[in-house]
């Protein structure tokens, strides 16, 4: 529509045209992905995307099957096609592959490939990290799904709940495959944050304000920030379990001073959040394609991102609503019913928005558009059984039956699957050369909608007449046989529908060079014509739907008439901007492809899976070869100011790189630090609820290490952190600073770290304190067992900063590799700090129980 | 109308008392009002894409996004809330009159009942909870090993069984009845296989089947029921079942000394008779796997139909 329109002469354009000779071709080869078995190590967001989104669909269909097994053994009583032991493993199984190496993996891989695209950036900012997190899912996840093809598959539910998932209760390696199996997604579900957090504040269009980003940005922002403040409980919590299955730290036993409500109140802090992890991108993804099937802009933008971030901050209050069976007092469930009843009030501004939106404009009926409108149907339905379960007294006759099922499969499949499809369709064009097949696609739609609700529709009914979930078989006569015998049919009308669907993929869809174009005319950068690079230049953007209101843009991007056309210091780069206004700061040089990532990947993956069977030697190992792949790969990484800065065009002058607070990295780690944060702030929650539930428990004042002890630790870390920012200021001095005094500042800081944790450890240890003895022995344990994987962790950093100083790629203006492991290193300090005084002071308050 | 749907002896929408029946007016007013707000939301939708123009101009604008999507949620749901906590404050309040007072064990997969009396054990049941149409009664809820959760849809919603903790759930039956309740929270193997009855009874049959339980075991005199119980005793079973009122003093497993007069076996799984006993007994591991009864294959026919005999005797 507007290509062909000539460009606003009233705007100056940042480059001339003609471009040189020969610039185009050297931006091409740069980008060139590697040929032949090296392809695998390609870093590019876009087949990285592509491998990701691939892979997450393998595991839905996979897991897709798994139900089909078990629909087809509950539709009829007495069934006999699975034993109750299998079947256990198949609905396991079922839940823990959706939501962990389907749902989020999909949403993620998604913004990997879109993000960078809608926003006019060559890629995201760390392209080695978003390869690593792939790679590690994919073999981490292959491995744990085979767990099901030898009978090893966890089978106490995806939540797992102790004391059922306890070494008593669980005594072979089952459980231990999720809890060490899950850890590489975490890994990945973690990495894919920072990269999103960083990609969506620094690296948009120039002009691209806050108030003109794509609501999908903001929905991936917010996906970043929940999964940042949410996946630390789970990371806690599988930590805590596994410690307490291998080594008896008794954290969920309650005759030792534990607690199984601390695995449910951690599972469920994350777990509530974890749905709106998998709903929020999906919302994202309705905002941008139903503006453009309405061919009109989206009506209350503001109230959207506003709905996307009130969703974000609420979901953190209701995961109470989980236990509400739990026996927890009135006063919790009353405030918990509230908030669960809040946090529907966005969604619906949300639903109303796209109504309104549809109502401005008029919509053709293509399949993504009818996908849309499924979702409306099915998730509006979704939602309202969530406020029915979200009021208590319902909630304690709905819990743990089919109606609760059938809730979270139309608020799951309707609110993610069904725009899933609707974005296969939608953005499909703009990956590959030929796109979907509309008449096949009303055939995929009308069979995955009908299916599911002849599937889960009846189950609302099933579950309120009496049956419980997770049964492998039931009782003829209480009129559950033809509710069942239903939804076992609609599942497989379902698998009708994908079956099609993989069809016309396999038939249509051909990634390389090129692609079908702007087929559905939408707005928005993602559709400006790209290749490996992206975008011949990356263009200024004055308002939210670029292509429908800035003429000319399309053809001015691609004849290099906008900035950053080249590639000035010959490497990959694109444009860092900032935060709010999005106004060019720098260039940043990124890394190419390398093997060190994909075996870094595969040897982390290795290290969990070697644990879970009891291999520790070659899991070490292999954890060993994994840390060395790492810091290999970051040894190309901050290269310096390699190149006088560039000019982009336009008159603007950028530096190719940057330190401190404006720097990409910075932010890296400070998000990393957010992390690491919440995870302690668990961590603290946890030793605190332990108390509260079993006071007896808690030491007397004579039983704890003489006060000495923690104050000597706590002097060592002080002068640590000290001799760090020493050694920061000696850096900071520039040619004229001693390098001899640097270095040997900087290493000092390393024994100094290891003596506070060396003492802290000893405190407990001389006590006769052991951590299988009781929970609070075990908290205390936990606690100094963090900071030792800390200091490892530091330790590591340190040594590979002084690495880079003594080999000369450490100064004071190539110094980020020192700011980054300066960062961590406070941060670990604090936490040691914190950890001191809370064990030491503590139980000097409260008294002994 | 459409009654055949939803009754049934598990069913929370058939309700035999008034916990269960605030639950189910709830539900239904919920149901309703859902259906009807569902409505309006796809008319809308519909609205939106069919009709064309100015005739749909009134929909795109931002109001309609304020006051469908905030202003009425906001004023609906505080509503909701209100009337479903209070619902909830009447069910967990504490029963005017002096309530039955019996707790109940999970354990995997069954369930252990004690009748109480001055807050300690009268007597101990398995699987089978009888109680009085019409009074209160006051479930202590423990478990022996991992999570359960007691539910009896038709009497009230459910309560989880935790370790390190007692729940305690009331509720009253209105109407005579059997009604079914089922484990509700995974426990493990045999899961699916862990229920219970409830039956409702008129006062005096109550007591009647109280005072019945209370007593030790009936002394067989007939010669093939006194073999039976011979061999249940030579053959370790007392080890650990209880039959008051001989040397069988187990509490591994149910207590058995009325085992007679319980409507089912292996906790709902199987009905009561000699057949379904002498095949549980036999191979218990083939009805329901993972249970904790080893098999005792040892038994010959006849040996086995005296002890079924036996057992079925213990009413």
């Amino acid at each position: 529509m507007t290509d062909k329109m000539q460009h606003d002469p009233a705007m100056p354009l940042p480059n001339g045209s003609p471009r040189p000779e020969g610039e185009f071709e050297r931006l091409k080869a740069t980008w060139e992905p590697p040929r032949g078995i090296s392809f695998v190590t390609v870093v590019n967001n876009t087949y990285v995307g592509l491998f990701y989104i691939g892979t997450a669909f393998l595991f839905f269909v996979l897991a897709g099957i798994l139900a089909m097994i078990m629909r087809t053994q509950l539709a009829a009583p007495q069934g006999t096609l699975v034993s109750q032991e299998t079947y256990n493993q198949l609905f396991t199984m079922h839940g823990t592959v959706m939501m962990f190496l389907f749902a989020v993996p999909a949403v993620e891989a998604l913004g990997v490939y879109l993000l960078p695209n809608m926003q006019a950036a060559r890629d995201l900012p760390f392209p080695r990290l978003s390869a690593y997190a792939f790679w590690a899912y994919f073999f981490g996840g292959l491995a744990f799904f085979c767990t099901i093809f030898v009978g090893l598959a966890p089978d106490a539910g995806w939540f797992i709940y102790p004391p059922l998932s306890s070494s008593e209760y669980s005594p072979g390696i089952n459980i231990d495959f999720w809890l060490l199996g899950i850890g590489f997604i975490e890994i990945s579900a973690i990495a894919g944050a920072i990269e999103i957090i960083v990609g969506v504040l620094k690296t948009r269009a120039p002009g691209m304000s806050l108030d003109k980003m794509p609501v999908y940005s903001w929905a991936m922002l917010v996906f970043a920030g929940l999964i940042v403040f949410a996946f630390p409980a789970i990371i806690l919590g599988t930590a805590l379990l596994e410690l307490e299955r291998a080594f008896g730290w008794p954290f969920f036993i309650a005759e030792k001073g534990g607690s199984p409500l601390l695995w449910q109140h951690l599972f469920w802090f994350f777990g509530h959040p974890e749905v709106y992890i998998i709903f929020l991108p999906a919302a994202g993804m309705v905002s941008m394609i139903v503006p453009t099937i309405a061919q009109a802009p989206l009506v209350a933008y503001r109230l959207v991102v506003l709905a996307i971030i009130a969703t974000g901050f609420i979901s953190f209050g209701v995961w109470v609503h989980h236990m509400f069976t739990t026996g927890i007092p009135q006063l919790s469930l009353s405030f918990f019913s509230a908030a669960s009843m809040a946090v529907s009030v966005p969604s619906g501004i949300q639903v109303f928005a796209w109504i309104a939106t549809m109502a401005s404009g008029r919509v053709r009926l293509t399949t993504p558009a009818l996908f849309i409108i499924g979702f409306l149907f099915i998730f509006t339905l979704g939602g309202l059984t969530g406020v029915m379960v979200g009021m208590v007294p319902f909630d304690w006759q709905a819990h743990d039956t089919y109606f609760i099922v059938a809730h979270f499969h139309y608020v799951l499949i309707g609110g993610m699957v069904f725009p899933l499809f609707a974005a296969f369709y939608y953005w499909i064009p703009q990956a590959s050369r030929t796109r979907l097949s509309e008449r096949v696609g009303r055939w995929v739609f009308g069979l995955m909608f009908a299916g599911v609700n002849i599937t889960f529709f009846p189950m609302h009914i099933t579950g309120l007449i009496g049956m419980p979930r997770r049964v492998y078989t039931y009782p003829a006569g209480f009129g559950w046989d033809a509710l069942n015998f239903v939804s076992t049919l609609g599942a497989f009308i379902i698998a009708a529908g994908v079956a099609l669907f993989i069809f016309d993929l396999l038939r249509r869809f051909r990634a390389g060079e090129g692609n079908a174009g702007n087929v559905w005319g939408g707005g928005t950068l993602e559709w400006l014509p790209s290749g490996n690079y992206a975008n011949r230049s990356i263009p200024r953007v004055t308002t939210r739907y670029p292509l429908w209101e800035q003429p000319g843009l399309a053809d001015d991007v691609a004849a290099g008439r906008f900035y950053l056309p080249d590639n000035p210091t010959g490497g990959r780069e694109t444009i860092v901007t900032s935060p709010l206004h999005a106004e060019p700061q720098y260039v940043v040089q990124m890394p190419g492809p390398s093997w060190a990532t994909l075996l870094a990947a595969f040897f982390t993956a290795a290290f969990f899976l070697l644990l879970t069977v009891k291999l520790v030697t070659p899991a070490l190992a292999c954890g060993v070869i994994a840390v060395a792949m790492v810091l290999w790969w970051l040894w190309d990484t901050d290269p310096g100011p390699t190149h006088p800065p560039v000019d982009i065009g336009g008159g603007i002058r950028l530096p190719v790189y940057a330190t401190g607070p404006v720097s990409h990295a910075w932010w890296a780690m400070v998000v990393l630090m957010l992390v690491g944060g919440t995870l302690f702030a668990c961590l603290l929650f946890s030793y605190v609820f332990l108390w509260v539930t079993n006071p007896s428990f808690w030491p007397a004042a004579d039983a704890l290490p003489p006060i000495g002890w923690p104050v000597l630790a706590a002097a060592f870390y002080a002068a640590s952190s000290i001799a760090i920012a020493t050694a920061s200021r000696l850096l900071g001095r520039g040619p004229g600073r001693s390098v001899a005094a640097f270095n040997l500042v900087l290493f000092a800081a390393m024994p100094l770290l290891i003596a506070a944790f060396t003492t802290d450890l000893w405190a407990h240890w001389q006590t006769g304190l052991r951590a299988p003895k009781s929970g609070y022995a075990a908290a205390v344990y936990m606690i100094v067992g963090l900071q030792g994987f800390y200091t490892g962790v530091l330790s590591i950093m340190l040594a590979y900063t002084l690495a880079r100083s003594l080999t000369g790629r450490l100064n004071a203006v190539r110094r980020s590799t020192f700011d980054n492991t300066m960062l961590l290193w406070h941060f670990g300090v604090a936490q040691g700090l914190a950890g001191l005084a809370i064990v030491t002071l503590f139980p000097r308050l409260v008294g002994s129980g | 109308m459409w009654t055949w749907m939803v009754s049934g002896p598990q069913s929370a929408l058939d309700p035999g008392g008034p916990h269960a029946s605030s639950i189910a007016t709830l539900s239904w007013i919920m149901f309703a009002g859902g259906g009807v707000i569902f409505l309006i939301v796809m008319l809308l939708l519909g609205w939106a894409l069919v009709v064309p123009g100015r005739r749909s101009a009134w929909l795109s604008n931002i109001y309609v996004v304020v006051v469908g999507g905030i202003a009425f949620p906001i004023v609906t749901l505080s509503a909701l809330l209100i009337y479903g906590l209070s619902i909830a404050r009447t069910i967990t309040a504490m029963p005017g009159e002096a309530p039955l007072e019996i707790s109940v064990v999970g354990e995997q997969f069954w369930w252990r009942v004690h009748y109480l009396e001055n807050g300690k054990p009268a007597f101990e049941t398995a699987n089978d909870i009888h109680i009085p149409v019409g009074q209160p009664v006051r479930l202590s809820l423990t478990t022996a090993d991992v999570i359960h959760s007691f539910w009896v849809p038709s009497l009230a919603g459910k309560l989880d069984m935790i370790p390190g903790q007692t729940n305690v759930l009331t509720l009253k039956p209105d109407r005579l009845g059997v009604y079914r309740g089922q484990c509700a929270e995974f426990c493990g193997g045999a899961h699916a296989l862990m229920a219970f009855d409830v039956v409702a009874l008129a006062q005096d049959q109550f007591d009647a089947w109280r005072n019945g339980q209370s007593r030790a075991a009936r002394e067989p005199t007939d010669p093939f029921l006194r073999r039976g119980k011979k061999l249940f005793l030579a053959a370790g079973c007392g080890s650990c079942h209880t039959v008051r009122g001989t040397s069988a003093d187990g509490t591994i497993g149910p207590d058995l000394t009325h085992v007679g007069s319980r409507r089912s076996i292996a906790a709902g799984t199987l009905p009561n008779n000699r057949g379904t006993l002498g095949g549980w007994i036999s191979g218990s591991q083939h009805l329901k796997p993972g249970n904790k009864m080893p098999p005792f294959d040892m038994l010959s026919g006849q040996d086995l139909l005296a002890v079924t005999s036996y057992l079925e005797s213990l009413k």
